[in-house]
């Protein structure tokens, strides 16, 4: 597949990894996060923790949209969707979340909700329009990359004169969730980060300058490709090695310092700042998360249905907070693999497959106790 | 006084409460559409059950499926010969031939007598095909918004030859594990028919009758073929994970040996899902003994719906029963059962 199969190449993976190797210094220990959830995959998909030295450690960002939506939210997409004029339209990840006394959105739409799965924000559009007697609501999560995407299903609604479409807005802000695990009382010990793919397309490179400037941390931009990490991987431990603190763009193909102009006017035009927003494992954070202007309240939906989140506690034995600040690995969690699996998951992390915990259950659990074997 | 048998209008007919109600309606659909596409001197006997010779030597095999396909059509099948294919699969994956089919019709009230005698037609070749007819059937209309067009039901009878036993359980460290060819082509064929996912791709969906090839395998391995499966629905992950817990074993897989379409991989790619848990209508996983595996292989080659045959692995001691893979990559996962449905993820 080509433009696919150059940057999944084994040979060149091993050529990466044996730099890596020569590299290192044996006399320290590398920890490097990679923030996005669709690193982590890629990491555990193709094995990469594999063809890493044993003092290089990989740990897992907060990066993963649908993990960090606090149980509060998706109780509020419950309840709305219990309402039988609405049609709640959802990214299909969301559908398997824990909600509050045992709920989720799958078990909501069993017992009757009117819940769409939808693989395109312009998806629920559509069927506002064909279907007029619904109030049809978009339940919109992600960070930049699914914001702008949000922002055009809105001006579409509104140049299509709809009055039975708004949007539960969710999005959130990746730079100050990044400030916001280094301004940690209790530092986890980053030395660099795998700076994020997707959403750096849309940002560009310069928001993570104070990660470098002020932080002193050194952020290397990477695709979503194995290829992508590990030579980013490389590019952390020179930095290190040569004591550099800077930004590096590895992917350079699709990532450039300003970013998707156009996307950000765009998105500057719809959203603004919320004063705070809660993320599960990270609290409450100041300025984290985006909400509709006031000129687009007709599309809000927490206007138009009066949506009071009331903070619903993670289940007290569940270590996803733990895991999304970097703090804990997946397999320090009791519930990891007894209790909580993909099929029965207790907390978030389990149910994307972006999330820390199904990805490692999914791809890596064989590492575990490997002297079974 | 002699009954005239009405002509249905094929063309702007629909199917009605009527159809499934015992009349003379029910008895004018069987006719019209049924007993043509499906002739053969068993059904031909009319009565409410066929009458079949019993076979000499070697065990009886039964199986019975229900077939729900949407869209009922799609690139390179729809639900009739789904259902053929399918069935015999299913029997022929205990390395029986299979020998005659069943099919029960639930037709929704309204659907089009066209896409029925479309679907009938379609069954009827694929059994006429596959040497394997349907000798009984069954038809039953229900109420508008009850069902989904039409959903058949099978059942199937073959018989394997004395002395051959395949079964799920056989798998030991060693054996050798070989797929009849590329994965993925029946899920992503029907993912790409479905309306919300218009992308266009000229993949057709892989479903084929798979009984000859068997046929083929069981002559040249003999008694080191040790069991088969065809990795439907959960995909080649799920086939493999089946048949470590059933057999006590692990497995170890090479992905670079997994024959995938590059149409497949790209549509794969796209939708954010892995072709080892997409589904496939006309491929299978054999585990053979090391001793056996080239000749098995050889056989599979040589056969048009084995020609991609490759060994992608083999069976390893492992309490754990994990299907471990090296990835093209040069790392190693699991390759896990699929949890919940496959669904794309949203960046």
């Amino acid at each position: 597949m080509k433009y696919v199969d150059e940057y999944r190449d084994g040979a060149l993976a091993r050529d990466i990894a044996a730099a890596i190797a020569a590299e290192v210094q044996p006399g320290r220990d590398y920890a490097f996060m990679e923030f996005c959830g669709g690193h982590t995959h890629a990491i555990s998909r193709y094995g990469i923790e594999d063809l890493l030295p044993p003092n290089l450690r990989l740990i897992h960002g907060p990066g993963c949209p649908v993990c960090v939506l606090p149980i509060g939210r998706i109780d509020d997409a419950i309840r709305l969707a219990a309402d039988p004029a609405v049609t709640l339209c959802t990214y299909a990840d969301l559908m398997r979340v824990p909600a509050s006394h045992g709920g989720s959105l799958m078990k909501a739409r069993a017992a009757g909700a009117d819940i769409r799965m939808i693989y395109s924000s312009l998806d629920a559009v559509r069927i506002a329009e064909a279907e007029p007697a619904r109030q049809v609501v978009f339940f919109a999560i992600g960070f930049e990359t699914t914001t702008p995407p949000t922002a055009i299903a809105l001006r579409l609604a509104e140049t299509k004169r709809l009055t039975n479409f708004s949007i539960f807005c969710n999005h959130v802000l990746t730079p100050v969730a990044m400030r916001a695990i280094l301004d940690d009382p209790d530092p986890i010990g980053i030395d660099g980060f795998v700076g994020p793919a997707h959403v750096s397309t849309i940002i560009g490179t310069a928001p993570y300058q104070e990660f470098s400037d002020i932080y002193r941390k050194p952020v290397v931009i990477a695709g979503f490709e194995p290829l992508d990490v590990m030579q980013a991987i490389l590019m952390l431990v020179r930095q290190i090695n040569q004591q550099r603190c800077e930004v590096e763009n590895q992917y350079i193909r699709a990532v450039t310092a300003a970013g998707n102009v156009t996307a950000q006017t765009l998105c500057a035009d719809v959203f603004e700042i919320r004063d705070s927003f809660e993320w599960r494992g990270l609290g409450v954070v100041p300025s984290s998360a985006l909400k509709l202007r006031d000129a687009y309240a007709a599309f809000d939906a927490e206007a138009r249905f009066a949506i009071r989140t009331v903070h619903a506690d993670d289940n007290p034995a569940c270590e996803c907070p733990a895991i999304l600040r970097g703090r804990k690995k997946p397999s320090d969690c009791k519930l990891f693999g007894s209790v909580c699996t993909p099929e029965t998951p207790i907390g978030a992390c389990m149910v994307s497959s972006e999330g820390a915990c199904a990805a490692h259950w999914t791809y890596g659990r064989f590492r575990e106790h490997r002297t079974a074997a | 006084m002699k009954t005239v048998r009405r002509k249905l209008d094929i063309r702007n007919g629909r199917v009605d409460m009527s159809h499934g109600s015992g009349g003379r309606a029910m008895a004018d659909l069987i006719a019209g559409i049924f007993r043509d596409a499906f002739a053969n001197e068993f059904l031909d006997q009319g009565n409410d059950q066929a009458s079949l010779p019993i076979p000499v030597g070697g065990r009886m095999v039964m199986t019975t499926d229900g077939y729900v396909v949407s869209p009922l059509f799609f690139p390179g099948g729809d639900i009739g010969s789904l259902a053929v294919h399918g069935t015999i699969n299913d029997i022929a994956m205990s390395g029986a031939r299979p020998l005659y089919l069943s099919a029960g019709f639930i037709i929704e009230e309204g659907f089009p007598f066209a896409d029925l005698q479309r679907i009938a037609q379609s069954m009827g070749l694929a059994a006429r095909e596959a040497g394997v007819p349907v000798v009984t059937g069954d038809t039953k209309v229900v109420e508008r918004g009850k069902a989904d067009g039409v959903f058949i039901s099978t059942a199937g009878v073959g018989v394997v030859p004395e002395g051959l036993v395949l079964s799920g359980d056989r798998a030991e460290p060693g054996d050798a594990v070989i797929l009849s060819g590329c994965i993925g082509d029946h899920g992503v064929a029907i993912m790409s028919s479905r309306e919300n996912l218009s992308f266009e791709t000229a993949i057709l969906s892989d479903c084929a009758s798979l009984h000859l090839l068997v046929a083929a395998m069981v002559a040249a391995a003999g008694p080191y073929l040790k069991l088969m499966r065809d990795p439907t629905r959960g995909g080649l992950a799920a086939t493999l994970n089946e048949l470590a817990h059933q057999s006590g074993v692990g497995f170890r897989i090479h992905e670079a040996a997994i024959p995938v379409k590059p149409q497949v991989a790209a549509a794969c790619e796209l939708l954010g899902l892995d072709p080892l848990f997409v589904a496939n209508e006309g491929k299978l996983v054999a585990v053979v003994a090391p001793e056996g595996a080239a000749a098995c292989l050889a056989a599979m080659r040589a056969h048009p719906l084995g020609r991609e045959a490759a060994i992608i692995g083999s069976a390893v001691a492992d309490g754990r029963m994990f299907v471990q893979m090296t990835t093209a990559f040069g790392g190693g996962r699991i390759v896990d059962w699929l949890s919940g449905e496959q669904l794309p993820r949203i960046c």
